[in-house]
């Protein structure tokens, strides 16, 4: 259904991927040596939300801009949950997550009865109600003032200084991009994907292609709600600025910057676009949309392939053996309503 | 019975608003299978530019009803021969996904420049307000619910007894066949553009006066838009007007007789459209 330009992750030999492995595992461990640990922290979150977000746009062709709704519903439903319930911070995290994915089903499923840019349009659409409603229940979720006091609770350990906690975030983290990875790689993702490439094939086939793409949904959901739990104990509060639209956007353009199904680029999307927005928060510029709309701008116009993609293609195209789907090549037949003037490209 | 007049009148107005946003969107899409997310930042640039001509030019708000629509027509050519035109053989999302960049610099940009509070707009037209007897509406309002039935109305008979119209309307549906018939559809891509530009331009201009000028006005209304468009149905243009004024009406109404759903309700009846006609309520069904 969707044609973007995908890179394939099989396709590197094995001493790559192990070495990329062991040097990302390297710098996840490192990476609050080196930076502000809440913005270390802050970063492992957004990488967690980008790649849970790749995982269906990439994968499963579906480009949601509705996803502050999961990454921000699980951030209310963490905070109140740490807040009342006085659980490890680890329980609050899985069932804010819980409550994403099962704020999920209903919209996943309302959302798949359109396709391509209308599911875009619907998810955002629905993304806006909740954030009406988190606005309206000011007595559950502090409206403008934010949920605040959101404690870190881990029995036996002292989580306050910001370096402790980054570790205790981390494993969350790691588990989230298993979980990411292991979909991709299952059965159950090879269906997805046989999905976004070829609905009317995958329906012929006998697979039911919209629960599919409700499961996946669901999926990137859960792993978005891991996410922004995670945010939300880490800074200790939960406000409407996690379900608003701009959320949404973040994650695209993280997501983009990265490279569209690479799913490891969206890590570096994010760790490029938290440090990108530190940075200028603390250059005193407050204008963070126009140099990451910029940028995104430049990335869609001219390297669609992200920072990942763009460069695992020039280090193949270095050694020969070039192996993936480009957008370009080749088009849906459904497409005969596409614009009339195709472009040299 | 006088409350609820008011607020049917009220709900026309911003249906008004709507129905021209969503007016631009659909004829956009219909030629170039683009949705135009910058369509929300070009209301607000248009809303920006009628504050700017009274501001520094002291032009009034006639002169920035003609002018900012040219302007900003213009500039969404050249956005089209520059930008969106070179994307025009991939997926429709990359589209959306400029413009949707394009929309966050606009956006920031007027922040930088006004910062987020509201501008105020000195030259607003027809002051007081004309009493009907039962009620009173401000005069302003009337004549925006005027000129938003009044250029709907125009682009449709447009659309439908002009040959312009047709050739795009040709286009729109059937671009191979009318292509095959001799007719560059191509040349009309640019100028469709354009139109559509102007059109959310139009609507900026006409809401200086009487909305809040900041530079999130555009990205709260454009999600509303959307949501009008999928229940009006992006295909069809009588659709997505009547969807806009459909769902002025809605939500005014469900102010007035439910509060807690006024901002939700849209949303809503767009989860109610989804399950029962998800082409939209006008639509047939499309590859988008």
């Amino acid at each position: 259904m969707i044609r973007f330009v995908v890179t394939r992750l099989e396709a590197h030999p094995a001493w790559v991927r192990w070495g990329l492995l062991a040097a990302g595992l390297l710098l996840a461990f490192g990476l609050p040596w080196t930076l502000y640990p809440p913005v270390a922290t802050d970063i492992l979150c957004w990488a967690l939300f980008a790649v849970a977000f790749d995982l269906l746009l990439g994968h499963a062709g579906l480009l949601s801009f509705g996803h502050a709704a999961f990454w921000g519903t699980s951030a209310y439903a963490t905070g109140l949950i740490a807040i009342h319930s006085g659980l490890p911070f680890y329980a609050a995290v899985l069932c804010g997550a819980v409550a994403a994915a099962v704020l999920a089903v209903p919209i996943g499923f309302l959302g798949v009865r359109r396709s391509g840019i209308y599911f875009a349009m619907v998810t955002l659409a629905f993304a806006q109600m909740v954030y009406f409603v988190a606005n309206q229940w000011s007595g559950l979720t502090g409206g403008e003032n934010g949920l605040q006091g959101i404690p870190r609770t881990l029995p036996g350990v002292d989580l306050s200084d910001s370096f402790v906690f980054y570790y205790a975030a981390l494993p969350v983290v790691l588990l989230g991009l298993l979980a990411a990875w292991r979909v991709v790689h299952s059965p159950f993702g090879r269906v997805v994907a046989a999905v976004r490439d070829n609905p009317a094939r995958a329906r012929a086939l006998g697979y039911p292609v919209d629960r599919y793409k409700v499961v996946v949904f669901t999926i990137s959901a859960f792993l978005s709600g891991l996410a922004g739990g995670l945010y939300a104990v880490n800074h200790g509060f939960a406000s409407l600025q996690e379900v608003y639209w701009t959320t949404s956007g973040k994650v695209v353009v993280m997501t983009v910057l990265g490279g569209i199904g690479t799913l490891w680029g969206s890590l570096i999307g994010a760790g490029v676009i938290v440090r990108l927005e530190d940075w200028l928060a603390t250059a005193g510029f407050d204008e963070v949309g126009l140099v990451t709309g910029g940028i995104f701008i430049v990335v869609v116009m001219l390297f669609r392939r992200g920072l990942w993609g763009t460069a695992t293609h020039l280090l193949r195209r270095r050694f020969g053996a070039l192996s993936e789907d480009t957008g370009e090549k080749h088009r849906p037949e459904h497409d005969r309503e596409a614009p009339s003037q195709p472009v040299p490209s | 019975m006088t409350s609820f007049l008011q607020q049917a009148f009220n709900g026309l107005v911003s249906g008004g608003f709507y129905a021209l946003l969503a007016l631009g969107l659909a004829v956009i899409f219909g030629m170039l299978r683009v949705v135009n997310f910058a369509h929300g930042a070009l209301y607000m640039l248009g809303a920006f530019g009628a504050v700017v001509l009274s501001d520094s030019l002291g032009l009034g708000f006639w002169w920035a009803l003609l002018i900012v629509p040219l302007v900003l027509a213009a500039a969404g050519m050249l956005v089209e021969r520059l930008l969106v035109h070179r994307l025009a053989a991939l997926d429709p999302l990359y589209n959306f996904l400029l413009t949707f960049g394009i929309a966050l610099v606009c956006q920031d940009l007027m922040r930088m420049k006004y910062g987020s509070h509201s501008q105020p707009y000195a030259g607003a037209p027809f002051p007081g307000s004309l009493d009907l007897g039962l009620f009173t509406f401000p005069t302003y309002q009337v004549f925006v619910l005027c000129v938003a039935a009044v250029v709907c109305l125009a682009v449709w008979l447009l659309l439908t007894r002009t040959r312009i119209g047709t050739v795009v309307r040709a286009a729109t549906e059937r671009p191979e066949t009318t292509r095959a018939f001799g007719i560059d559809t191509g040349r009309w891509v640019t100028p469709v553009f354009g139109f559509g530009a102007g059109l959310a331009a139009l609507a900026g201009v006409l809401a200086a006066p009487m909305r809040a000028v900041n530079s999130s006005m555009g990205a709260d209304l454009i999600i509303i838009v959307f949501a009008v468009v999928v229940i009006g149905g992006l295909g069809s243009i009588p659709g997505a007007v009547t969807a806009g004024f459909l769902i002025g009406m809605l939500q005014a109404l469900g102010n007035l007789y439910v509060p807690v759903l006024s901002q939700t309700s849209v949303y809503l009846l767009m989860a109610v459209v989804l399950l029962v006609r998800p082409a939209g309520l006008f639509g047939k069904e499309e590859h988008a």
